[in-house]
């Protein structure tokens, strides 16, 4: 049977704020796109993002790109590559007033000007006082900004392909990138997207830990589908696990809560975060603030009968405050805890959140790789941005707020390079059937029929195990312990079965076909973590508590096949100011 | 805990009909969209849903839960009378299971042009608004377009490919109510004739059921005020 085929000039895998804000340049530059989403674009997981964007408008306090560059690369732990980090930096404030002309409902100061307020690890004037760099709606500012990309993509006439699950890339013997195979999930029947240029921006992987902050869908396909391909996944070692996630529940509360002046308190209701970060307190970078909470629980100060948790205080900020900045999280809070911060603080513990790993690209969204003699090559027609992609301006540790810019100033730079790119190249290449081969039997793999290991149990020991043995805290034996269950399951998962074989809605295979994505993800982190014997941002090895910038300030490749590592040196030359060098990291 | 779940295959089943499932255990804080996560997790990996964020934000998941709209990821299972009876969202087009067919609702909210029209040029820095004149967009721009409220207005159900419903009409007048929008006697023009507005027969059913707490009822009310205000 022939599949049937629908030929773009470029194809965005991922309607998230990263593949929104690219397929809206695409289709503005009157190129052919094809944004394709396994859910509904307006529910992809930006629009959960609560706090807000970082850009140095300095509409509350001075404020100026450069410190903003200092605070990220800081906050990266030296990992960040400095180029893209001064790119970003540079083109924020630019990007936060194109969004508010797209229709984002920011919100406002007395004179009219957007609403900015502090968030963690930003400072005035390169370590000064704390500045004020988010942007917000509200603590909606993800739910704004996907819903305004959406609209002005309907306005540019992007094609949707909505509810379409992307199975696998197709390329030809040259190495070019040339679509991919989708499955419409309505139907379940395949489809050949053919496209001159592919981008993904599928977001992050959040589902890997068994409580994190992330939707359902975060499963990190498209990382595992570059992967599939023979592309390397960078730095999947540094996972962000945020401080404030609901304690056993995992829903987020945002920074914002303690940018507006929440702040933590232990069983003893000692403010503690004085300890351990005395300058900027509860608005320390996030990896600094995990780890500080893990330790008051570890040492006997945690909250609640099984002294599991903190408190976040905030009921000292009052109602109005509250019903007009952070109405969004008391909703959450009293919807999952039955807790009204109006009057009463949220049990919260670190918890999954963000992945600073994921496929290279450079700073124009191209996907870069080790391909013959240089370790950067771009891979032709591949791009990637967004939460998937590792450009790397979070390095180690992301800043709160940053994530949102990096979508929007890299999901624009991608469209922007593709766009010269299909200058140059006029036509399709011709897309042979082998291709296509692989990813059929990716799908055909989930028709055989029989009994097998349930493809849900499996996920939950995934998570499991990824909890307990890549958490906040990592040793040696922990994480070798760790390679060995995950690699068990990568095993039993060629013998799990899924009990459904219809075509429509079948929600069970898409399921089975995340996990496949996830447990290689899983893989490429706690094999990246095991290797890494230093603790940068994130990654915090007990047995190496320091940073190691003589033989660790490099960058982790993570290949699929043979499970193979490779390293590449850290950017550290900015385009056109000073290299920030290594410091130690106080706060 | 019992549950009535409504089944239909396109590939097997000449018709819908309803599933019984129990669940014995029930940890308390449980939603329904963990009961049905568990029920297909443990009882059958046939069922089919849309789920997304858990926590209300992405409207993937709603569903009517014994005669009303709302989204399972935050409906207490202990707020439900069993057998907790769940069907789709009345009035679209099932694909399959608790699945609908959501495009004449999407195109409904395509036609209000839901999108910020400005003429002028655009200056290099933020357009200026007012506190005062943002508050006007709160209850306006936080609809995750789930639509329970659509498909529970009897109106949308007789005529939903001409009365544009309740959740296109709040986009309608979010843009409406936006200082900074340049296109507002356009929008009111496209809003024009007997059916795209003038169906709302202010049943309410929409603002009994948005999970959101927004009243398209009212939006509506105020996009009549003002075509009544420009007409004068
Ligand atoms: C609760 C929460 C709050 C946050 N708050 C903030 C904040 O305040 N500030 C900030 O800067 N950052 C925040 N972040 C981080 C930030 O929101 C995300 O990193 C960012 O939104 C990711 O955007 P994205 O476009 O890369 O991906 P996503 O928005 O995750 O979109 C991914 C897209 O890819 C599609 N997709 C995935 N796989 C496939 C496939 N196989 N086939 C087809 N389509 C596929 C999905 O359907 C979706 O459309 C927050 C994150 C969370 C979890
Ligand atoms: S008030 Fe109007 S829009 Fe709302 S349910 Fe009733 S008829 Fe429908
Ligand atoms: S108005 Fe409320 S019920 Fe209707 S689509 Fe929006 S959020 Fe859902
Ligand atoms: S799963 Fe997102 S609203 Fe319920």
């Amino acid at each position: 049977m022939a599949i049937a085929k629908r030929k773009f000039d470029s194809l965005v895998i991922g309607a998230g704020g990263g593949g929104l804000r690219a397929a809206l340049q695409l289709s503005r530059a009157e190129a052919t796109v094809a944004v394709v989403s396994k859910v509904f674009p307006t529910r992809s997981h930006t629009v959960a993002a609560q706090g807000g964007m970082n850009a140095a408008l300095a509409n509350v306090l001075p404020d100026n790109w450069h410190w903003h560059m200092y605070d990220t690369v800081k906050g990266s732990d030296y990992l960040g590559d400095q180029d893209a980090i001064e790119y970003m930096c540079r083109a924020a404030s630019h990007c936060v007033i194109e969004l508010e002309h797209s229709g984002v409902p920011f919100s406002r100061l007395d004179n009219g000007k957007i609403y900015q307020r502090p968030f963690g690890g930003q400072s005035q004037n390169f370590g000064g006082d704390q500045a004020a760099r988010t942007c917000a709606a509200a603590d909606r500012t993800g739910h704004a900004i996907l819903h305004a990309l959406y609209q002005q993509n309907i306005r540019a006439k992007t094609h949707f392909f909505d509810e379409y699950f992307a199975v696998d890339l197709l390329k030809d013997d040259e190495g070019y990138v040339l679509g991919a195979l989708v499955l419409d999930i309505e139907t379940g029947e395949p489809l050949i997207i053919e496209a001159k240029t592919t981008l993904l921006a599928t977001g992050g992987v959040g589902q890997l830990f068994r409580t994190n902050t992330n939707a359902r869908i975060n499963t990190g396909d498209g990382m595992a589908m570059a992967l599939r391909a023979g592309i390397p996944v960078q730095d999947m070692e540094f996972f962000q696990f945020h401080p404030t996630g609901i304690a056993g529940k995992g829903m987020l509360i945002t920074e914002g809560v303690r940018g507006e002046g929440g702040y933590l308190i232990n069983k003893d209701g000692e403010r503690f975060m004085e300890r351990y970060a005395p300058h900027a307190r509860d608005l320390a970078s996030r990896d600094i603030v995990s780890r500080a909470i893990a330790i008051e629980v570890r040492e006997g100060r945690g909250c609640g009968p099984r002294g599991d948790h903190v408190l976040l205080k905030l009921d000292h900020l009052g109602a109005d405050v509250i019903h007009k900045r952070l109405p969004g999280i008391r909703e959450t809070a009293i919807t999952f805890v039955h807790v009204d911060p109006v009057d009463t603080p949220i049990p919260v513990f670190p918890t999954a959140h963000y992945t600073m790993g994921g496929i290279p690209t450079n700073r124009f969204g191209q996907v870069v790789a080790p391909l013959g003699q240089l370790v950067e090559e771009p891979v032709p027609g591949l791009y990637a941005a967004g939460e998937c992609a590792c450009v790397s301006v979070h390095g180690a540790n992301r800043l709160g707020g940053n994530s949102l810019l990096d979508i929007i100033v890299f999901g624009r730079a991608a469209g922007n390079h593709i766009i010269g790119y299909l200058q140059e190249n006029h036509y399709h290449r011709p897309l042979h059937a082998d291709s296509v081969d692989r990813g059929m039997q990716r799908l055909a793999r989930w028709d055989q029929q029989g009994d097998g290991e349930s493809v849900d149990n499996l996920r939950m020991e995934l998570q499991r195990e990824m909890e307990n043995h890549c958490g906040v805290f990592r040793t040696a034996e922990v994480l070798q312990d760790g390679v060995v269950k995950i690699k068990a399951i990568e095993q039993r998962l060629q013998h799990a079965r899924i009990k459904d074989h219809s075509k429509i809605f079948n929600t069970a295979r898409i399921e089975a076909m995340e996990l496949e994505n996830m447990v290689d993800l899983a893989l490429a982190t706690v094999i990246s973590a095991q290797a890494r014997q230093e603790s940068r941002g994130a990654h915090s090895r007990v047995d190496f508590p320091e940073r190691d910038d003589v033989h660790w300030m490099k960058h982790t490749l993570f290949f699929k096949e043979g499970y193979k590592l490779d390293y590449k040196p850290v950017r550290t030359k900015p385009l056109s100011v000073d290299s920030f060098p290594p410091q130690k990291r106080v706060y | 805990m019992q549950f009535l779940i409504y089944r239909y295959n396109p590939d097997t089943d000449s018709k819908p009909y309803m599933q019984q499932y129990t669940l014995p255990e029930i940890e308390p804080g449980m939603m329904l969209l963990d009961a049905l996560l568990k029920i297909k997790a443990s009882l059958d990996d046939s069922l089919s849903f849309r789920r997304s964020c858990g926590e209300g934000v992405c409207g993937s998941d709603a569903l009517n839960i014994n005669g009303r709209n709302g989204l399972a990821c935050i409906t207490p299972l202990k707020s439900l009378k069993e057998p907790v009876e769940i069907r789709p969202l009345p009035g679209l087009p099932v694909i399959r299971d608790l699945v609908v067919d959501m495009t004449q609702f999407y195109q409904q909210y395509r036609a209000v042009k839901p999108y910020l029209t400005v003429h002028d040029p655009e200056p290099e820095i933020e357009y200026e608004q007012t506190p005062e004149q943002r508050d006007r967009l709160d209850g306006l721009y936080e609809c995750i377009l789930c639509a329970c409220c659509s498909t529970a207005c009897p109106s949308f159900w007789w005529n939903p490919d001409k009365f544009r419903g309740p959740a296109a009409l709040l986009q309608a007048w979010r843009f409406l109510a936006d200082s900074r929008d340049q296109a507002t006697a356009e929008r009111l023009q496209d809003l024009t004739g007997a059916y795209s507005l003038f169906r709302c027969h202010t049943i309410m059913n929409c603002v009994d059921v948005c999970p959101k707490g927004l009243n398209p009822t009212k939006a509506i009310g105020n996009i009549r005020k003002l075509m009544l205000k420009t007409q004068l």
